[in-house]
Protein backbone atom coordinates (compact mmCIF):
# COMPACT_ATOMS: atom_id res chain seq x y z
CA UNK A 1 0.00 0.00 0.00
CA UNK A 2 2.88 2.54 -0.07
CA UNK A 3 2.44 5.09 -1.62
CA UNK A 4 -1.15 5.08 -2.04
CA UNK A 5 -2.61 8.38 -0.87
CA UNK A 6 -6.33 8.75 -0.54
CA UNK A 7 -7.84 12.24 -2.05
CA UNK A 8 -7.47 14.85 1.08
CA UNK A 9 -11.37 14.92 0.95
CA UNK A 10 -11.88 11.40 1.87
CA UNK A 11 -9.46 12.11 4.64
CA UNK A 12 -11.02 15.04 5.95
CA UNK A 13 -14.58 13.41 5.98
CA UNK A 14 -12.84 10.32 7.41
CA UNK A 15 -13.27 11.22 11.31
CA UNK A 16 -16.77 12.71 10.94
CA UNK A 17 -17.73 9.17 8.98
CA UNK A 18 -15.49 7.18 11.84
CA UNK A 19 -17.60 8.69 14.92
CA UNK A 20 -21.51 8.95 13.38
CA UNK A 21 -20.54 5.38 11.94
CA UNK A 22 -19.94 4.33 15.49
CA UNK A 23 -22.48 6.20 17.24
CA UNK A 24 -25.37 6.79 15.30
CA UNK A 25 -25.28 4.25 12.41
CA UNK A 26 -24.11 1.32 13.88
CA UNK A 27 -26.76 1.11 16.75
CA UNK A 28 -29.07 2.02 14.88
CA UNK A 29 -28.47 -1.09 12.72
CA UNK A 30 -28.68 -2.66 16.55
CA UNK A 31 -31.96 -1.35 17.02
CA UNK A 32 -33.41 -2.31 13.63
CA UNK A 33 -32.28 -6.08 14.48
CA UNK A 34 -33.68 -5.72 17.76
CA UNK A 35 -37.06 -4.62 16.88
CA UNK A 36 -37.41 -7.93 15.56
CA UNK A 37 -36.96 -9.81 18.47
CA UNK A 38 -38.94 -10.11 21.54
CA UNK A 39 -35.81 -8.72 23.15
CA UNK A 40 -36.21 -7.35 27.02
CA UNK A 41 -33.53 -5.79 29.37
CA UNK A 42 -34.71 -8.51 32.00
CA UNK A 43 -33.88 -11.80 29.76
CA UNK A 44 -30.53 -10.63 27.68
CA UNK A 45 -31.16 -14.11 26.16
CA UNK A 46 -34.28 -13.06 23.95
CA UNK A 47 -31.77 -11.23 21.69
CA UNK A 48 -31.39 -14.07 19.95
CA UNK A 49 -34.86 -14.86 19.31
CA UNK A 50 -36.20 -14.00 15.76
CA UNK A 51 -40.04 -12.98 15.79
CA UNK A 52 -40.39 -11.21 12.36
CA UNK A 53 -42.64 -8.79 12.13
CA UNK A 54 -44.63 -9.24 15.45
CA UNK A 55 -43.84 -5.97 17.01
CA UNK A 56 -44.42 -4.22 14.50
CA UNK A 57 -48.25 -6.03 13.67
CA UNK A 58 -48.62 -5.43 17.43
CA UNK A 59 -47.23 -2.07 17.10
CA UNK A 60 -50.06 -1.40 14.16
CA UNK A 61 -53.06 -2.94 16.30
CA UNK A 62 -51.85 -0.73 19.23
CA UNK A 63 -54.62 2.09 20.04
CA UNK A 64 -52.66 3.42 22.37
CA UNK A 65 -49.05 3.58 19.95
CA UNK A 66 -51.66 5.66 17.56
CA UNK A 67 -53.22 7.86 20.00
CA UNK A 68 -49.75 8.75 20.88
CA UNK A 69 -48.51 9.20 16.99
CA UNK A 70 -51.15 11.30 16.05
CA UNK A 71 -50.83 13.31 19.03
CA UNK A 72 -47.28 14.10 18.21
CA UNK A 73 -48.11 14.55 14.68
CA UNK A 74 -50.60 17.04 15.92
CA UNK A 75 -48.16 18.73 18.35
CA UNK A 76 -45.48 19.13 15.56
CA UNK A 77 -48.00 20.63 12.90
CA UNK A 78 -49.73 23.31 15.39
CA UNK A 79 -46.61 23.88 17.02
CA UNK A 80 -44.03 24.65 13.73
CA UNK A 81 -47.01 26.52 11.84
CA UNK A 82 -48.03 28.47 15.46
CA UNK A 83 -43.84 29.30 15.48
CA UNK A 84 -43.51 30.32 11.64
CA UNK A 85 -46.62 33.32 11.54
CA UNK A 86 -45.60 34.58 15.34
CA UNK A 87 -41.48 34.27 14.46
CA UNK A 88 -42.92 36.44 10.75
CA UNK A 89 -44.69 38.75 12.76
CA UNK A 90 -42.24 39.32 15.47
CA UNK A 91 -39.44 39.59 12.70
CA UNK A 92 -41.30 42.86 10.85
CA UNK A 93 -41.81 44.51 14.40
CA UNK A 94 -38.20 44.05 15.32
CA UNK A 95 -36.83 45.05 11.73
CA UNK A 96 -39.62 48.26 12.08
CA UNK A 97 -38.32 49.69 15.38
CA UNK A 98 -35.98 52.42 14.55
CA UNK A 99 -34.24 52.93 17.65
CA UNK A 100 -32.60 49.80 20.06
CA UNK A 101 -32.92 47.09 17.70
CA UNK A 102 -29.42 45.65 18.73
CA UNK A 103 -31.21 45.63 22.55
CA UNK A 104 -34.28 43.81 21.37
CA UNK A 105 -32.55 41.42 18.63
CA UNK A 106 -31.01 39.81 21.72
CA UNK A 107 -34.23 39.65 23.92
CA UNK A 108 -35.58 37.79 21.34
CA UNK A 109 -32.54 35.28 21.23
CA UNK A 110 -33.20 35.00 24.95
CA UNK A 111 -35.61 31.60 24.75
CA UNK A 112 -32.78 30.09 22.76
CA UNK A 113 -30.92 29.98 25.27
CA UNK A 114 -33.15 27.35 27.59
CA UNK A 115 -32.64 24.46 27.61
CA UNK A 116 -35.88 22.30 26.54
CA UNK A 117 -35.90 21.04 30.43
CA UNK A 118 -35.43 24.64 31.59
CA UNK A 119 -38.15 25.29 29.53
CA UNK A 120 -40.46 22.77 30.46
CA UNK A 121 -39.62 23.10 34.33
CA UNK A 122 -40.29 27.34 34.01
CA UNK A 123 -43.97 26.26 32.55
CA UNK A 124 -44.48 24.03 34.99
CA UNK A 125 -44.02 26.11 37.56
CA UNK A 126 -45.92 28.96 35.77
CA UNK A 127 -48.77 26.61 35.20
CA UNK A 128 -49.20 25.23 38.92
CA UNK A 129 -52.79 25.34 39.60
CA UNK A 130 -51.78 26.00 43.34
CA UNK A 131 -49.25 28.70 43.32
CA UNK A 132 -47.92 29.16 39.34
CA UNK A 133 -47.67 32.55 37.94
CA UNK A 134 -50.50 31.91 35.53
CA UNK A 135 -53.57 31.40 38.11
CA UNK A 136 -52.01 33.83 40.48
CA UNK A 137 -52.47 36.57 37.84
CA UNK A 138 -55.89 35.39 36.96
CA UNK A 139 -57.51 35.42 39.77
CA UNK A 140 -55.25 38.80 41.28
CA UNK A 141 -57.01 40.18 38.11
CA UNK A 142 -59.94 38.98 39.24
CA UNK A 143 -60.82 36.67 36.09
CA UNK A 144 -61.77 33.51 37.79
CA UNK A 145 -61.68 32.91 41.14
CA UNK A 146 -61.20 28.96 40.99
CA UNK A 147 -57.57 27.04 40.02
CA UNK A 148 -57.37 26.43 36.18
CA UNK A 149 -56.15 22.49 36.35
CA UNK A 150 -53.53 23.31 33.58
CA UNK A 151 -51.36 20.30 33.63
CA UNK A 152 -54.03 17.62 35.44
CA UNK A 153 -56.81 18.35 32.47
CA UNK A 154 -56.03 16.48 29.27
CA UNK A 155 -56.82 19.46 26.88
CA UNK A 156 -55.18 22.12 29.29
CA UNK A 157 -52.32 20.09 29.63
CA UNK A 158 -52.05 19.56 25.79
CA UNK A 159 -52.35 23.23 25.13
CA UNK A 160 -50.00 24.02 28.15
CA UNK A 161 -47.20 21.58 26.67
CA UNK A 162 -47.96 23.79 23.50
CA UNK A 163 -47.44 27.29 24.28
CA UNK A 164 -43.97 26.12 26.39
CA UNK A 165 -42.79 24.95 23.04
CA UNK A 166 -44.14 27.42 20.79
CA UNK A 167 -42.58 30.19 23.63
CA UNK A 168 -39.32 28.52 23.31
CA UNK A 169 -38.98 27.85 19.01
CA UNK A 170 -40.60 30.86 18.07
CA UNK A 171 -37.70 32.94 18.06
CA UNK A 172 -35.61 30.80 16.25
CA UNK A 173 -37.86 31.95 12.94
CA UNK A 174 -37.77 35.24 14.05
CA UNK A 175 -34.16 35.25 13.96
CA UNK A 176 -33.75 33.86 10.42
CA UNK A 177 -36.49 35.60 9.18
CA UNK A 178 -35.14 38.97 10.60
CA UNK A 179 -31.75 37.89 8.87
CA UNK A 180 -33.75 37.44 5.63
CA UNK A 181 -35.48 41.21 5.91
CA UNK A 182 -32.27 42.55 6.79
CA UNK A 183 -30.39 40.63 3.64
CA UNK A 184 -32.77 42.09 1.43
CA UNK A 185 -32.12 44.58 -1.34
CA UNK A 186 -34.38 47.90 -1.09
CA UNK A 187 -34.39 48.40 -4.58
CA UNK A 188 -37.16 45.61 -5.53
CA UNK A 189 -39.05 46.99 -2.78
CA UNK A 190 -38.73 50.51 -4.25
CA UNK A 191 -40.05 49.58 -7.78
CA UNK A 192 -42.71 48.01 -6.30
CA UNK A 193 -43.93 50.94 -4.78
CA UNK A 194 -43.14 52.97 -7.65
CA UNK A 195 -45.44 50.75 -9.93
CA UNK A 196 -48.19 51.13 -7.69
CA UNK A 197 -48.37 48.06 -5.40
CA UNK A 198 -50.28 48.90 -2.21
CA UNK A 199 -47.75 47.51 0.93
CA UNK A 200 -49.64 44.38 1.14
CA UNK A 201 -48.79 43.18 -2.52
CA UNK A 202 -45.40 44.30 -2.08
CA UNK A 203 -45.32 42.14 0.86
CA UNK A 204 -46.81 39.63 -0.35
CA UNK A 205 -45.24 39.30 -3.80
CA UNK A 206 -41.91 40.58 -3.05
CA UNK A 207 -40.72 40.43 0.81
CA UNK A 208 -42.14 36.84 1.06
CA UNK A 209 -40.58 34.74 -1.62
CA UNK A 210 -37.46 36.80 -0.60
CA UNK A 211 -37.65 35.60 3.21
CA UNK A 212 -38.93 32.15 2.25
CA UNK A 213 -35.54 30.24 2.09
CA UNK A 214 -34.80 31.87 5.70
CA UNK A 215 -38.01 30.62 6.84
CA UNK A 216 -37.06 27.16 5.34
CA UNK A 217 -33.84 27.08 7.11
CA UNK A 218 -35.26 27.47 10.56
CA UNK A 219 -37.53 25.18 9.67
CA UNK A 220 -34.96 22.73 8.91
CA UNK A 221 -32.79 23.43 11.57
CA UNK A 222 -36.16 22.67 14.07
CA UNK A 223 -37.27 19.55 12.40
CA UNK A 224 -33.52 18.40 12.86
CA UNK A 225 -33.67 18.73 16.55
CA UNK A 226 -37.92 18.31 16.69
CA UNK A 227 -37.43 15.45 19.24
CA UNK A 228 -36.63 18.17 21.92
CA UNK A 229 -40.75 18.25 22.71
CA UNK A 230 -39.46 14.96 24.82
CA UNK A 231 -37.45 16.95 27.79
CA UNK A 232 -40.78 19.88 27.74
CA UNK A 233 -43.22 16.98 27.89
CA UNK A 234 -41.07 14.59 29.65
CA UNK A 235 -40.61 17.10 32.46
CA UNK A 236 -44.34 18.81 32.11
CA UNK A 237 -46.39 16.47 33.05
CA UNK A 238 -44.58 12.88 31.91
CA UNK A 239 -47.58 11.74 29.24
CA UNK A 240 -50.30 12.73 32.08
CA UNK A 241 -52.84 12.78 33.28
CA UNK A 242 -53.83 9.29 32.49
CA UNK A 243 -51.74 9.45 29.15
CA UNK A 244 -53.52 12.31 27.54
CA UNK A 245 -50.18 14.25 26.95
CA UNK A 246 -48.69 10.88 25.76
CA UNK A 247 -46.56 11.26 22.77
CA UNK A 248 -44.50 9.36 20.65
CA UNK A 249 -41.25 9.88 22.42
CA UNK A 250 -42.43 9.26 26.47
CA UNK A 251 -43.92 6.31 25.12
CA UNK A 252 -41.04 4.95 23.87
CA UNK A 253 -38.94 5.78 27.11
CA UNK A 254 -41.57 4.41 29.12
CA UNK A 255 -41.79 1.24 27.05
CA UNK A 256 -38.33 0.61 26.97
CA UNK A 257 -36.83 1.37 30.38
CA UNK A 258 -40.20 1.27 32.73
CA UNK A 259 -41.60 -1.88 30.61
CA UNK A 260 -38.01 -3.19 29.75
CA UNK A 261 -39.19 -4.19 26.28
CA UNK A 262 -36.66 -2.93 24.53
CA UNK A 263 -37.92 -4.73 21.04
CA UNK A 264 -41.31 -2.99 21.00
CA UNK A 265 -39.90 0.30 22.00
CA UNK A 266 -37.27 -0.15 18.89
CA UNK A 267 -39.87 -0.88 16.73
CA UNK A 268 -41.76 2.39 17.97
CA UNK A 269 -38.65 4.21 17.78
CA UNK A 270 -38.25 3.46 14.35
CA UNK A 271 -41.53 4.91 13.42
CA UNK A 272 -40.61 7.98 15.56
CA UNK A 273 -37.29 8.27 13.15
CA UNK A 274 -38.92 7.34 9.79
CA UNK A 275 -41.06 10.40 10.92
CA UNK A 276 -38.67 13.12 12.09
CA UNK A 277 -36.61 11.99 8.70
CA UNK A 278 -39.70 12.92 6.82
CA UNK A 279 -40.37 16.09 8.42
CA UNK A 280 -36.70 16.62 7.60
CA UNK A 281 -36.53 15.65 3.93
CA UNK A 282 -39.72 17.77 3.31
CA UNK A 283 -38.27 21.21 4.93
CA UNK A 284 -35.10 20.43 3.21
CA UNK A 285 -36.88 19.91 -0.24
CA UNK A 286 -38.47 23.36 0.42
CA UNK A 287 -35.71 24.98 0.96
CA UNK A 288 -33.42 24.08 -2.39
CA UNK A 289 -37.03 24.92 -4.60
CA UNK A 290 -36.92 28.74 -2.59
CA UNK A 291 -33.63 28.89 -3.01
CA UNK A 292 -33.67 28.20 -6.56
CA UNK A 293 -36.50 30.22 -7.17
CA UNK A 294 -34.33 32.84 -5.35
CA UNK A 295 -31.72 32.24 -7.73
CA UNK A 296 -33.64 32.76 -10.68
CA UNK A 297 -35.05 36.52 -9.68
CA UNK A 298 -32.54 37.58 -8.31
CA UNK B 1 -55.61 69.52 4.69
CA UNK B 2 -58.21 67.11 5.81
CA UNK B 3 -56.81 64.24 3.84
CA UNK B 4 -53.75 65.42 5.75
CA UNK B 5 -54.56 65.01 9.01
CA UNK B 6 -56.25 61.84 8.70
CA UNK B 7 -53.09 60.85 7.14
CA UNK B 8 -50.89 62.24 10.67
CA UNK B 9 -53.59 60.38 12.68
CA UNK B 10 -53.16 57.32 10.92
CA UNK B 11 -49.32 57.03 10.90
CA UNK B 12 -49.49 58.14 14.71
CA UNK B 13 -51.65 55.33 15.51
CA UNK B 14 -49.89 52.75 13.35
CA UNK B 15 -46.51 53.80 15.92
CA UNK B 16 -48.38 53.22 18.93
CA UNK B 17 -49.69 49.94 17.72
CA UNK B 18 -46.43 48.90 16.79
CA UNK B 19 -44.67 50.15 19.96
CA UNK B 20 -47.63 48.48 21.84
CA UNK B 21 -47.07 45.15 20.13
CA UNK B 22 -43.53 45.57 20.49
CA UNK B 23 -43.15 45.63 24.00
CA UNK B 24 -46.14 42.75 24.72
CA UNK B 25 -43.80 40.42 22.45
CA UNK B 26 -40.61 41.49 24.68
CA UNK B 27 -42.72 41.28 27.87
CA UNK B 28 -43.88 37.63 26.96
CA UNK B 29 -40.45 36.81 26.40
CA UNK B 30 -38.89 38.16 29.20
CA UNK B 31 -41.15 37.70 32.10
CA UNK B 32 -41.05 33.89 32.10
CA UNK B 33 -37.21 34.16 32.47
CA UNK B 34 -37.22 36.84 35.12
CA UNK B 35 -39.89 34.90 37.28
CA UNK B 36 -37.44 32.01 38.17
CA UNK B 37 -35.05 34.94 39.01
CA UNK B 38 -36.92 36.53 41.49
CA UNK B 39 -38.53 32.90 42.50
CA UNK B 40 -35.04 31.88 43.53
CA UNK B 41 -34.64 35.07 45.34
CA UNK B 42 -38.07 34.81 47.60
CA UNK B 43 -38.33 32.83 50.51
CA UNK B 44 -40.48 29.40 50.06
CA UNK B 45 -43.11 30.84 51.91
CA UNK B 46 -43.86 33.52 49.92
CA UNK B 47 -43.65 31.57 46.87
CA UNK B 48 -46.19 29.20 48.10
CA UNK B 49 -48.62 31.81 49.79
CA UNK B 50 -51.85 32.19 49.11
CA UNK B 51 -53.53 34.93 48.03
CA UNK B 52 -49.90 35.81 46.45
CA UNK B 53 -47.50 38.12 47.38
CA UNK B 54 -47.21 39.93 44.43
CA UNK B 55 -44.12 42.22 45.91
CA UNK B 56 -41.07 40.72 47.11
CA UNK B 57 -40.68 41.56 50.88
CA UNK B 58 -37.69 40.24 51.28
CA UNK B 59 -34.85 38.65 48.86
CA UNK B 60 -31.99 36.61 49.47
CA UNK B 61 -29.16 34.16 48.09
CA UNK B 62 -29.98 31.43 50.44
CA UNK B 63 -31.28 28.44 47.80
CA UNK B 64 -27.93 29.39 46.42
CA UNK B 65 -25.58 29.31 48.95
CA UNK B 66 -27.27 26.16 50.28
CA UNK B 67 -26.78 24.84 46.33
CA UNK B 68 -23.25 24.88 46.71
CA UNK B 69 -21.98 24.18 49.81
CA UNK B 70 -21.28 20.49 50.17
CA UNK B 71 -24.22 17.76 49.03
CA UNK B 72 -27.16 21.10 49.23
CA UNK B 73 -30.46 20.93 49.86
CA UNK B 74 -32.39 17.92 49.88
CA UNK B 75 -29.06 15.91 49.23
CA UNK B 76 -28.78 16.97 45.78
CA UNK B 77 -25.10 17.42 44.93
CA UNK B 78 -25.65 19.90 42.97
CA UNK B 79 -21.66 20.72 43.04
CA UNK B 80 -20.82 17.28 41.48
CA UNK B 81 -23.35 17.48 38.16
CA UNK B 82 -21.95 21.04 37.58
CA UNK B 83 -18.26 19.88 37.16
CA UNK B 84 -19.90 16.50 35.17
CA UNK B 85 -21.66 19.03 33.07
CA UNK B 86 -18.38 21.25 32.65
CA UNK B 87 -16.30 18.48 31.35
CA UNK B 88 -18.57 16.92 29.41
CA UNK B 89 -19.74 19.67 27.60
CA UNK B 90 -15.92 20.67 26.98
CA UNK B 91 -14.73 17.81 25.82
CA UNK B 92 -17.30 16.74 23.58
CA UNK B 93 -16.95 20.47 21.76
CA UNK B 94 -13.68 20.81 21.18
CA UNK B 95 -13.38 16.74 19.56
CA UNK B 96 -16.58 17.76 17.47
CA UNK B 97 -15.24 21.13 16.78
CA UNK B 98 -11.62 19.62 15.37
CA UNK B 99 -13.80 16.51 13.51
CA UNK B 100 -16.38 19.61 12.28
CA UNK B 101 -13.47 21.72 10.71
CA UNK B 102 -12.13 19.03 8.70
CA UNK B 103 -15.56 18.17 7.53
CA UNK B 104 -16.13 21.78 7.18
CA UNK B 105 -13.49 22.36 5.16
CA UNK B 106 -13.94 19.12 2.86
CA UNK B 107 -17.10 20.28 2.10
CA UNK B 108 -16.54 24.01 1.18
CA UNK B 109 -13.43 23.67 -0.95
CA UNK B 110 -13.24 20.45 -2.18
CA UNK B 111 -15.65 19.00 -5.15
CA UNK B 112 -16.40 15.30 -4.95
CA UNK B 113 -18.88 13.02 -6.02
CA UNK B 114 -22.23 12.71 -3.80
CA UNK B 115 -21.36 15.86 -2.16
CA UNK B 116 -24.60 17.00 -1.24
CA UNK B 117 -26.26 13.72 -0.84
CA UNK B 118 -23.30 13.05 1.81
CA UNK B 119 -24.16 16.46 3.37
CA UNK B 120 -27.63 15.59 3.81
CA UNK B 121 -26.61 12.09 5.31
CA UNK B 122 -24.69 13.50 7.98
CA UNK B 123 -27.94 15.86 8.60
CA UNK B 124 -30.35 13.26 9.19
CA UNK B 125 -28.20 11.30 11.50
CA UNK B 126 -29.39 14.49 13.72
CA UNK B 127 -32.41 13.85 12.94
CA UNK B 128 -32.48 10.43 15.06
CA UNK B 129 -34.71 11.59 18.21
CA UNK B 130 -32.19 11.30 21.34
CA UNK B 131 -34.69 8.77 23.09
CA UNK B 132 -34.61 6.54 19.86
CA UNK B 133 -31.11 6.70 19.80
CA UNK B 134 -30.50 5.79 23.43
CA UNK B 135 -32.00 2.65 23.11
CA UNK B 136 -29.82 0.94 21.03
CA UNK B 137 -26.83 3.07 22.79
CA UNK B 138 -27.62 2.36 26.29
CA UNK B 139 -27.37 -1.42 25.44
CA UNK B 140 -23.98 -1.17 23.48
CA UNK B 141 -22.68 0.98 26.52
CA UNK B 142 -23.93 -1.73 28.98
CA UNK B 143 -21.97 -4.24 27.23
CA UNK B 144 -18.85 -2.40 26.73
CA UNK B 145 -19.21 -1.30 30.38
CA UNK B 146 -19.45 2.58 29.86
CA UNK B 147 -22.72 3.65 31.24
CA UNK B 148 -21.98 5.89 33.64
CA UNK B 149 -18.76 7.58 32.55
CA UNK B 150 -17.68 10.47 31.36
CA UNK B 151 -16.71 8.98 28.19
CA UNK B 152 -19.23 7.16 26.86
CA UNK B 153 -22.03 10.73 27.19
CA UNK B 154 -18.95 12.86 25.59
CA UNK B 155 -19.32 10.34 22.56
CA UNK B 156 -22.51 10.80 21.81
CA UNK B 157 -21.97 14.65 22.32
CA UNK B 158 -19.71 14.10 19.98
CA UNK B 159 -21.82 12.27 17.23
CA UNK B 160 -24.32 14.41 18.03
CA UNK B 161 -22.65 18.05 17.36
CA UNK B 162 -20.79 16.94 14.37
CA UNK B 163 -23.47 17.77 11.81
CA UNK B 164 -24.28 21.20 13.01
CA UNK B 165 -20.70 22.09 13.17
CA UNK B 166 -20.10 20.68 9.60
CA UNK B 167 -22.82 22.98 8.19
CA UNK B 168 -21.55 25.74 10.04
CA UNK B 169 -18.17 26.02 9.66
CA UNK B 170 -18.95 24.81 5.84
CA UNK B 171 -20.51 28.17 5.96
CA UNK B 172 -17.82 29.99 7.45
CA UNK B 173 -15.24 28.49 5.09
CA UNK B 174 -17.37 29.61 2.09
CA UNK B 175 -17.28 32.74 3.05
CA UNK B 176 -13.34 33.13 2.53
CA UNK B 177 -12.25 33.71 -0.92
CA UNK B 178 -10.89 30.68 -1.99
CA UNK B 179 -7.78 33.00 -4.20
CA UNK B 180 -6.32 33.82 -0.84
CA UNK B 181 -5.45 30.63 -0.20
CA UNK B 182 -4.23 30.02 -4.06
CA UNK B 183 -2.17 32.98 -3.26
CA UNK B 184 -0.66 31.92 -0.37
CA UNK B 185 0.24 28.34 -1.85
CA UNK B 186 1.97 30.49 -5.13
CA UNK B 187 3.91 32.04 -2.35
CA UNK B 188 5.51 29.02 -1.36
CA UNK B 189 2.73 27.62 1.64
CA UNK B 190 1.76 23.97 1.64
CA UNK B 191 -1.74 23.37 1.50
CA UNK B 192 -1.58 22.91 5.06
CA UNK B 193 0.21 26.15 6.15
CA UNK B 194 -1.78 28.26 3.38
CA UNK B 195 -5.07 26.81 5.81
CA UNK B 196 -3.42 28.10 9.23
CA UNK B 197 -1.47 31.08 8.16
CA UNK B 198 -4.31 31.99 5.93
CA UNK B 199 -7.99 30.87 5.90
CA UNK B 200 -7.94 29.68 9.79
CA UNK B 201 -7.51 33.33 11.04
CA UNK B 202 -10.54 34.42 8.54
CA UNK B 203 -12.55 32.23 10.26
CA UNK B 204 -12.03 31.53 13.42
CA UNK B 205 -14.59 33.97 15.06
CA UNK B 206 -17.28 31.83 13.08
CA UNK B 207 -15.88 28.80 13.99
CA UNK B 208 -15.56 29.93 17.76
CA UNK B 209 -19.64 30.56 17.34
CA UNK B 210 -20.34 26.72 16.50
CA UNK B 211 -18.06 25.49 19.20
CA UNK B 212 -20.47 27.67 21.27
CA UNK B 213 -23.26 25.94 19.54
CA UNK B 214 -21.65 22.19 20.48
CA UNK B 215 -21.04 23.38 23.74
CA UNK B 216 -24.72 24.86 24.54
CA UNK B 217 -26.34 21.82 23.02
CA UNK B 218 -24.00 19.54 25.09
CA UNK B 219 -24.75 21.41 28.25
CA UNK B 220 -28.74 21.24 27.29
CA UNK B 221 -28.60 17.91 26.34
CA UNK B 222 -31.48 15.93 28.35
CA UNK B 223 -32.79 12.47 26.60
CA UNK B 224 -29.16 10.53 26.12
CA UNK B 225 -28.36 11.77 29.60
CA UNK B 226 -31.36 10.81 31.56
CA UNK B 227 -30.57 7.00 30.17
CA UNK B 228 -26.76 6.68 29.98
CA UNK B 229 -26.05 8.54 33.29
CA UNK B 230 -27.08 6.91 36.91
CA UNK B 231 -25.00 8.68 39.79
CA UNK B 232 -22.61 11.66 40.50
CA UNK B 233 -20.15 9.91 38.15
CA UNK B 234 -21.46 11.48 35.23
CA UNK B 235 -25.18 13.20 35.98
CA UNK B 236 -25.17 16.14 34.11
CA UNK B 237 -27.36 19.27 35.52
CA UNK B 238 -30.73 18.79 33.46
CA UNK B 239 -30.80 15.53 34.63
CA UNK B 240 -29.95 16.77 37.98
CA UNK B 241 -32.45 19.46 37.84
CA UNK B 242 -35.21 16.29 37.40
CA UNK B 243 -33.98 14.89 41.04
CA UNK B 244 -35.78 17.90 42.33
CA UNK B 245 -39.27 16.74 41.34
CA UNK B 246 -38.40 13.07 41.80
CA UNK B 247 -38.75 14.38 45.54
CA UNK B 248 -42.36 14.15 47.09
CA UNK B 249 -42.77 17.66 47.50
CA UNK B 250 -41.17 19.89 45.01
CA UNK B 251 -38.82 22.23 46.47
CA UNK B 252 -39.76 25.45 43.83
CA UNK B 253 -36.95 27.46 45.25
CA UNK B 254 -34.31 25.17 44.71
CA UNK B 255 -34.82 24.53 41.13
CA UNK B 256 -35.71 27.80 40.45
CA UNK B 257 -31.88 28.76 41.55
CA UNK B 258 -30.61 25.57 39.95
CA UNK B 259 -32.10 26.47 36.35
CA UNK B 260 -30.44 30.06 37.14
CA UNK B 261 -27.23 28.52 37.01
CA UNK B 262 -28.06 26.95 34.60
CA UNK B 263 -28.59 29.50 32.45
CA UNK B 264 -26.11 31.93 33.08
CA UNK B 265 -22.92 30.21 30.84
CA UNK B 266 -26.03 29.42 28.08
CA UNK B 267 -26.52 32.99 28.28
CA UNK B 268 -23.56 34.86 28.50
CA UNK B 269 -22.11 32.62 25.34
CA UNK B 270 -25.38 33.10 23.50
CA UNK B 271 -24.85 36.33 23.80
CA UNK B 272 -21.10 36.32 22.63
CA UNK B 273 -21.88 34.80 19.31
CA UNK B 274 -25.51 35.75 18.23
CA UNK B 275 -23.87 37.37 14.97
CA UNK B 276 -21.98 34.87 14.07
CA UNK B 277 -24.58 32.40 14.30
CA UNK B 278 -27.16 33.57 12.04
CA UNK B 279 -24.72 34.43 9.24
CA UNK B 280 -23.14 30.76 9.62
CA UNK B 281 -26.75 29.33 8.97
CA UNK B 282 -27.95 31.84 6.39
CA UNK B 283 -24.78 31.88 4.01
CA UNK B 284 -25.90 29.16 2.18
CA UNK B 285 -29.20 30.38 1.97
CA UNK B 286 -29.03 32.61 -0.88
CA UNK B 287 -25.64 31.95 -2.79
CA UNK B 288 -26.68 28.02 -2.63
Amino acid sequence: MRGWKPAPHVLLLLPAFVVLAAVVIVPLLLSLYSSFTPFRLTRPETIYEFIGLRNYIRLFADREFWAAFGRTVLLLTVALNVEMVLGLFLALLVEKATRGQRLLRTIMMFPMMFSPILVGFQFKFMFNDNIGLVNNALQSLGLTDQAIPWLIDGKLAFTSILIAEVWSSTSVFAIFILAGLMAMPKEPLEAAKVDGCTPWQSFRYVTWPFIMPFAYIAMTIRSLDIARAYDIVKIMTDGGPAKRTEILWTLISRTAYSDARMGLANAMAYVAILLSILFTVMFFRQLAKARQQIGAEW
Amino acid sequence: MDENQANRIKRALLKTGHLIGLFIAMAIICLPGLWIVLSSLRPTVEIMAKPPVWIPQSLSFDAYIAMFSGVGQGGIPVLDYFRNSLIISVTSTVIALAVGMAGGYAFARYQFRGKSAIFLGFMLTRTVPGIALSLPLFFVYAKLGIIDTHFGLILAYVALNVPFTIWLIDGFFRQVPRDLAEAAQIDGCTRWQAFWQVEFPLARSGIASAGIFAFLISWNEFALASQLTRSTNSKTLPVGLLDYTAEFTIDWRGMCALAVVMIIPALTLTFIVQKHLVSGLTSGAVKG
